[in-house]
This record gives structure tokens, sequence and C-alpha cells, in this order.
């Protein structure tokens, strides 16, 4: 039985209980005694326990199960080859998942040879890795055989768990049992374990960066790492020594910021203009189409920018600046310039609709009270609205940030990868996410500093964004002023 | 500031004294109507605002009380679809004219409003706020005087006086409301409009705001919407009743309410409707 049979089979047994023990608790109200719940939430209740101890334990059953099964076949290779591969046990179970789509009864007794093998898996639209041995097939077998073992006791066990507790669900119906309140604690729980996934899931991709991180200083020291000032990893071909790059993280993160902050000098003023116009002045026709027209150009892929920013911005303000210096152009076509520009524009959109999200939900009293002062509107705005708008407003503006420096694409195309450190904004410079798909792109060693690079990056630049973001909660809290 | 509340005063008993009578007009309204949108919501307000007095404007919800206080300071300007018609003076000008600037005119016609509505500042600076855009001070020690003048006529500056750089929206509903007052009056504006202002507070705040009404008529002329007739009984001298749309009737408070000349005044402030 598959895990998804399984799983029918238990809202199946969770929808009767449902049924039964609502019907239960109108049965047993005669009247008399006021019930404490309405039927449907004992329903819910005794579904409840019938659907969740059994897909917990599929969970746990499928995983578990998984485990040792890999473990098995684990042992069985080293049996046979008196060596360890760190890859055969994956052969082992593709070669197995391509036995199963075999037609009966060579998915069961299939030739005994890979060269046999081969052809009739190709047939079924089946490649397998080339170094897949003749002496696994009948592993892949056994644990076929096994998985469709475990999957069956797994699937039975579920289904047994959720009778045993639909009826101890049903059982439980009483007019005074309190359903509505323990349907109540279910739904809480729920709502915590949804937001913690987010908490967990941040801790796992640290720790999946963190190892490589470590591996990565045990050959580079952190020193030459975070204070060099050149970048220069050196492509060279695995094996020829003396080829040790230099790791520098100032050229990139020094470019991060630079193209981030031209950004943001950009796309913070005019979002938040032209999110106070949309709140505060823009009539409901005007604004009907200019906010969705902003919110449009929010949806526009990055590389499409990037695109624009390339073939169109670049060369423009190269030419124009060689028009302006008679000659030879000081502005380059790829240049910090363009790439802020055209990540401003990008995140204007970002800027002001948040923003302006954030004005519209000042009260009116607010208003009201200054333009009885004879305060003008724009004195208004200024004096009240956005200090009282200030801890939203610098949310979004972080936020807008925390893209601004996340952008790769614009990056790439607008101004180039070359990891230069310099304070002209003319001149192309890169930025760390650049340089973690530079790195982790093309056919290189895993192991190799070139590539662990990259995790050390993305390591840095996530406590980067960390900092800033705790920084700014400590602005926002400073300075909040409340209105309510 | 209190240079010109005092000339202000001698100028009003000047004019009481020529004129044989101790009432000035100090608004008119003169064939008002208001419209939202298509829907008209004041017909043909005629009535008369005496300066130093309180007028109580009563009546149902939706009577257009509230409307006909907006429009006295142009506060409708700010609701779309909404037109003003007839004409309405401030000491025989058009405040609907072209000439008025309708930032000088609410710096001279103030607003208190229903809820308490402090900005989100602290006490200090939303007494400051009228003063500074307004440039009314020269320096920070007037600004200090405007202040607490302000806060001491609205009887708030022995509560706040030790903690002014604290939160404005942090002291209770009734000192918020005072200090929406103080707010008003550090402008030194000639007229106070007050829409319900005490409609969100407990009984206390509210006879100590009442206090405060009485006492601030001296030096300003109060238009007072309110819900309560007690209220408008203990603080107004002129009462105006209005009833969807219309001015019913207008009148000294002590007549409105012992002896009105129209049915339906006697009907509201009896209970029989509203």
């Amino acid at each position: 039985m598959s895990g998804l049979t399984a799983f029918l089979f238990v809202l199946v047994v969770g929808l009767i209980a449902f049924f039964a023990g609502a019907a239960r608790a109108r049965a047993l109200d005669d009247g008399k005694i006021k019930a404490h719940s309405r039927p449907q939430y004992h329903g819910a209740w005794a579904m409840l326990l019938a659907v969740l101890p059994a897909l917990g334990f599929l969970i746990v059953w499928s995983f578990g199960s998984g485990a040792y099964l890999n473990k098995q076949i684990d042992e069985r290779v080293i049996a046979q080859t008196s060596e360890k591969s760190a890859v055969s046990d994956t052969l082992v179970r593709s070669l197995a998942d391509g036995i199963k789509r075999l037609d009966a009864p060579a998915n069961t007794n299939p030739p005994a040879t890979m060269s046999e093998l081969m052809p009739l898996l190709a047939g079924k639209g089946v490649t397998l890795a080339p170094d897949t041995q003749d002496y696994m097939i009948p592993i892949a077998l056994d644990a076929n055989s096994m998985a469709s073992r475990f999957g069956w006791l797994g699937g039975l066990g579920a289904l047994a768990l959720a009778v045993l507790g639909a009826l101890y669900g049903i059982r439980q119906v009483a007019v005074r049992e309190r359903a509505r309140h323990k349907v109540e604690r279910v739904m809480l729980g729920t709502l915590f374990s949804a937001s913690t996934i987010a908490i967990l899931t941040t801790v796992g991709i640290v720790l999946s960066m963190l190892f490589q991180t470590i591996a990565f200083f045990s050959e580079v020291s952190p020193w030459s790492f975070f204070f060099g000032t050149v970048w220069d990893p050196r492509f060279a071909a695995a094996g020829s020594g003396g080829s040790q790059g230099q790791f520098g993280l100032i050229p990139l993160l020094a470019g991060t910021l630079y193209i981030a902050l031209v950004a943001l000098l950009v796309a913070v003023p005019v979002g938040l203009m032209s999110a106070v116009y949309m709140a505060e002045y823009a009539s409901r026709n005007v604004r009907s189409i200019v906010k969705p027209a902003l919110e449009l150009l929010a949806g526009i892929p990055t590389i499409v920018y990037g695109i624009f920013a390339l073939v169109t911005l670049g060369p423009w303000l190269r030419d124009i600046s060689a028009v302006l210096a008679g000659g030879s152009p000081f502005i380059q076509a790829q240049s910090i310039l363009t790439a802020g520009l055209v990540m401003g524009v990008m995140l204007i959109p970002v800027v002001s609709s948040l923003s302006d999200d954030i004005i519209t939900a000042v009260p009116q009293a607010m208003r009201d009270g200054s333009l009885g002062l004879g305060a003008t509107r724009s004195e208004t705005i200024r004096r009240v609205i956005l200090p009282a708008a200030l801890p939203g407003i610098v949310g979004a503006i972080l936020l807008t940030a925390s893209r601004a420096i996340g952008e790769t694409m614009i990056v790439v195309l607008a101004a180039g990868v070359a990891a230069n450190l310099t304070a002209n904004p003319f001149e192309a410079m890169t930025t760390i996410t650049v340089k973690i798909v530079n790195q982790l792109t093309g056919d290189l060693e895993f192991n190799s500093p070139q590539t662990l690079v990259a995790f050390a990056l993305g390591i840095t630049l996530f406590f980067v964004t960390l900092v800033m973001n705790i920084a700014a909660l400590a602005i926002v809290r400073k300075y909040r002023e409340q209105y309510e | 500031m209190n240079v010109m509340n005092e000339q202000k005063i001698e100028e009003a008993v000047k004019a009481r004294m020529t004129a044989g009578t101790n009432e000035v007009i100090k608004m008119r309204g003169d064939k008002v109507t208001v419209h939202y949108g298509e829907k008209q919501a004041l017909f043909d307000v005629d009535i008369l605002i005496r300066e130093n007095q309180v007028t109580a404007l009563i009546g149902p919800s939706g009577c257009g009380k509230s409307t006909f206080l907006r429009s006295l300071n142009r506060m409708n300007d700010t609701i779309a679809g909404c037109r003003v018609g007839g004409k309405i003076t401030l000491d025989n000008e058009d405040i609907y004219d072209r000439a008025i600037d309708v930032v000088e005119l609410r710096a001279r016609v103030g607003m208190v409003f229903q809820k308490p509505n402090p900005f989100p500042k602290s006490i200090y600076e939303n007494v400051a706020y009228g003063p500074r855009i307004h440039g009314l001070t020269r320096s920070k020690a007037d600004l200090d005087e405007v202040v607490e003048k302000s806060l001491q006529k609205a009887a708030l500056w022995n509560e706040v006086k030790d903690r002014l750089h604290d939160a404005g929206t942090g002291l209770s509903g009734g000192q918020q409301q005072r200090l929406c007052i103080a707010r008003a009056i550090a402008v030194s504006p000639e007229v106070i409009l007050m829409d319900e202002p005490c409609s969100a507070l407990d009984p206390i705040a509210t006879a100590r705001v009442e206090e405060l009404i009485d006492e601030l008529k001296q030096n300003y002329t109060i238009v007072i919407v309110t819900h309560s007739m007690q209220q408008a009984a203990r603080v107004s001298q002129r009462t105006a009743m209005f009833h969807l749309g219309y001015l019913v009737e207008e009148g000294p408070t002590e007549k409105m309410f012992t002896n009105p000349d129209e049915k339906r005044t006697q009907d509201y402030i009896t209970g029989r409707f509203g």
C-alpha cells in the first residue's frame, strides 16, 4: 500500500468519525441539560483524534522505514564489494525504481545481467547511470519487496490507529464534553506550528551553509577572507598545486552595498513621494489606474530590467558621457550607476506599494486634527502623517534594501562580474550574489575552496541582512509614534 | 497672543456698549445649504453666532448639525463631493469667498473633534504644532510661554507640567481631549468649534471639559454640537435645534428648554423622539 492510499483511507475514516461523532452528539442531546459544544465540534474532535495520530505515524514510519531500507542496501553493497562508495546505494535505489516500472514478470524476475536489463529499462524510458553493476540487481529486487512490505505495514498500522482514534473519539462524546475547547487547542497548535516552519527553515538554511563554510575556512584563513581586498579565486585546473587564489570579501561587500545604496537613493524618494501622492492627493479614478500599473511594474522579472540596462541604459549613459567629456566616455557601459538606476526603478513599486498601505492606515482623525488647526496638506503630511507612519515606512525601506542586496540578474547584466574595489560610480563593480552564482556554476570539484567560498559568501550575506533587520527594529522601536 | 486676546475683549466690550446690547454677531449663516454628491444634507440654514457665547447645536443623529459645524471652518472641503451653498460670514467676511485663505480661516476658527485625536507626539509638541506652522512665536522662550498658557487655559497644565515631553497619546481620554482643546487654543483662534467633545469621555472628564468650556467663553466664541440635552442646558447660552437638515428653531437656551416655539423642539428635548 502506498503512502498516498493509506493517507486517503485515513481521511475516509476521519470523515466517518466526523459524521458518527456529530450524530452521537445529536442523539445524546435530550434537551434537559444544555450541551457544552455543538455537534459539529464533537464530530471535528473525533475526526482529529482519528486523523492526526495516524498521519503522524505514517510520516514517522515512512521516514524511518526509508532510512532503514537505505542502511540495509548499504550493508549488502559493502558485503558484495567490501568497499564503501558514496553513490552505490543511490544507484541501487534508482535501479529498484526502474525495475518496478517494468511489465510483469520482469518486474519481479528480471534478467540477471545489466546488459540484458538495460534495453528493457530503456524501453520504459528509464536510463540508469553506466556504473550500475550486475550484483545490484538482486539487492534492488530485495529492496523492492522490502519496501512494499514496509508500505503495507505502515498503511495498515496507520489505518488501525485511525480506527482506534475514531472509536475513542466517538466514545468520548458526552453532553458536557468540552469538544469545542479541544478543537480550539488543536487550531492553536496548527497555527503555532505554521509559524515555526519559517524559523526552522531559517535554521536549516544556516546549518546547510555552515558546514561548507567551516570546510572553506579550514583552507583559507578567515582573516584573508573578511579583510582581503583582492578577489581572485583562480579557476585553476584541479590538482595543479600552488594555485591558491585570493578570496577577499571587501570588494564584493563594497559592491553590494554601493549598488544597493544607489538603488535606494533612487527608489526611496521616488517611491515614497508616489505613495504620498496616491494616498493623500490622487482622486479615486487616478488611484484605480496608477496603483495597479505600479504593481504591474513590480511583477516584471528582474532579468528583463537587466536586459534594459544592458542594451539601452548602459550604452546611452556611456554615449552621453562621451559627448559631455568630448571624446572618451567617463561612464562605462557596465557601471554601478547603471545597475543602481535600473535596480532603483525596479524597487520603486515595492517602496510605493508598501508605503501607500502604511500611509492609508494612519487614521483620518490625525489629518482632521492637523487641517483643523490651519495646517496645509503638505504640512500635515510632513509633520503628522509621515512621522506617524515612520515605523512602517522604515520597515518597507528595509524590505526594499534586502531585495536590493539579494538582487543578482540586474547586477550581472548592468554592472558586470569584475570584482573591483572603487569609489567611482561610473566603473564596473560586482556583488556577493553574482559571485556566488559564478563560483557554483561550471565543472568544479565540490570540495575546492573555489566552490566552498560560495557558502562563506552566502552566510556572510545572511548575517549582513540579519544585522540590518535587527538595527531597523531597534530604530523603529526608538522612534515609534503610536497613534492608538 | 495674549495681548491680541485682551485687545479683542476690549473691542468686544466697546462694541457692546456702543450697540447698547451685550451681543456682537461673530458668525452668520445665510441660507446655508450643503450637498454630499446628489444628496442634500442641509437646507437654507439662517443662524447668528454671538461672540463670547456658547451656541449649542442639538438634534437627532443625521440632522445636519455636524455638517453645519464643519462648514463653519470649511472642514467639509476635505470631503470629496461636498458642496456648500448660501453664505457664511466671519466678522462680515464671506468665508467661502475666493479671497479667503482656508488655512488662515481654520487658524481663526479652530476645531475640537468627537474622539480625542492628539498627534503621536509629545504633549509639548502637540500644543506647539499650531504656533510652529503659523510662525506665531519668535523664540523658544516665546513658544514655551504659549504652550504653558494654552495648557493652563485648557486646565491641563498642573497635571502635565512635569511630563511635557511624554507622549500625548499616553494621557487619559479626558486629558487627551483637554490637550486637543489646548492645541486649538494655542493658535489663538476667535471661534472654537466642538463636535461632541465629550461623547468619548466618562462623566468626571465630561464635567471637567464642561467647566472648561464655561471659562473659555470669556475669550472665545464657541459652537458645540452635542447629543446630551443636559450638556446643552449646562454650558450654552444659545441653542439651535436641527432636524432632517433644517434649522427648526434657535434661541436663548433657557427659553428653548422651557418654552420653545416649535413642537418638534419640545418633543426632542423631552425625549419623545430622536
